[in-house]
């Protein structure tokens, strides 16, 4: 007797960095492209990054606003970015995703800042506002990509659902 | 003179969470995302060093912007670990979604913890 599991909306690896079954050997062929991509994505997101704390910088002691922005407004693009990826398979160009997605996303946002303006918290014995960051963060970002990734495919599947009906 | 600091750190951080991502994932079975959390914990505890040292007063800001901004801010990431939690909660695995999302959290902040005692005890 099995459970019965949820459809899964989108066949796709859980992580999007790397994809499944990655083989061990020949590792590194043909990977020189997608490090110099996912190198000058990394850059600009976190050239974007440090712009939005130089901008909005956070008083210590105090939610760390611009962290968490950054951090839920890059879990909100990467499910919609990684929703086109998988609906438009073939049209995409194989560096989008490592350029967009691994790069600047993964460059814009930070989980080590995340976890160190946690220990501020707590060193300053702001209980409530470090719990209140920390669980507030995680499940900002897990609601957000879960709604940007669902309204991408579904936007997405309409759309070419007409398309494919008026080809017909 | 920090924007070019910055840039710096992420023109290292970015490319080497994908090459520690991939090196990993290669060796680990199973659905659960080792690599991204591997990477993360690490540069937590890489933040963690720099922050010590720096109330230490033996970092400079210069150090912070290479290292903890550019480096480890490059290094790890949110939106992939969102992901991850996501498809490990779409393909039913909702339980080791749960426990990733708790891992990464109590092991990112540990390390971030450990990081600072370690340059704390050796620059303070």
């Amino acid at each position: 007797m099995t459970s019965a599991k949820p459809r899964d909306p989108a066949p796709e690896p859980v992580d999007p960095d790397v994809g499944a079954d990655v083989p061990v050997s020949g590792l590194w062929d043909g990977q020189g492209p997608v490090f110099a991509v996912v190198a000058a994505g990394g850059v600009l997101g976190a050239v974007a990054r440090y712009g939005a704390s130089v901008l909005w910088p956070t008083a210590s002691g105090h939610f760390p606003w611009t962290t968490f922005l950054v951090n839920v407004v890059g879990c909100a693009l990467i499910g919609v970015l990684l929703a086109i990826v998988a609906e438009l398979r073939p049209y995409t160009h194989r560096l989008v995703r490592p350029f967009l997605g691994t790069g600047v996303l993964g460059g814009f946002t930070t989980f080590s800042t995340y976890a160190m303006d946690v220990r501020g918290l707590i060193v300053a014995e702001r209980y409530a506002v470090a719990g209140a960051y920390l669980f507030g963060t995680m499940a900002a970002a897990v609601l957000t990509v879960w709604g940007s990734a669902s309204l991408a495919r579904y936007a997405l599947r309409e759309r070419f659902a007409k398309v494919a009906e008026g080809e017909r | 003179m920090n924007w070019l600091l910055v840039v710096a750190g992420a023109l290292v951080g970015a490319p080497a969470r994908y090459a520690a991502d991939r090196w990993i994932t290669a060796r680990s079975r199973g659905p659960f995302p080792w690599g991204t959390l591997s990477v993360n914990v690490f540069a937590c505890l890489v933040l963690g060093l720099v922050t010590g040292a720096a109330l230490a007063g033996a970092a400079s800001s210069h150090v912070v912007a290479l290292l903890g901004t550019g480096l480890c801010g490059a290094l790890s990431t949110y939106s992939t670990l969102s992901y991850e939690a996501l498809r490990l909660a779409e393909t039913g695995a909702g339980r080791l979604a749960l426990g990733y999302a708790l891992l990464s959290m109590g092991a990112g902040l540990g390390a971030g913890c450990a990081g600072v005692a370690v340059a704390t005890g050796v620059w303070g």
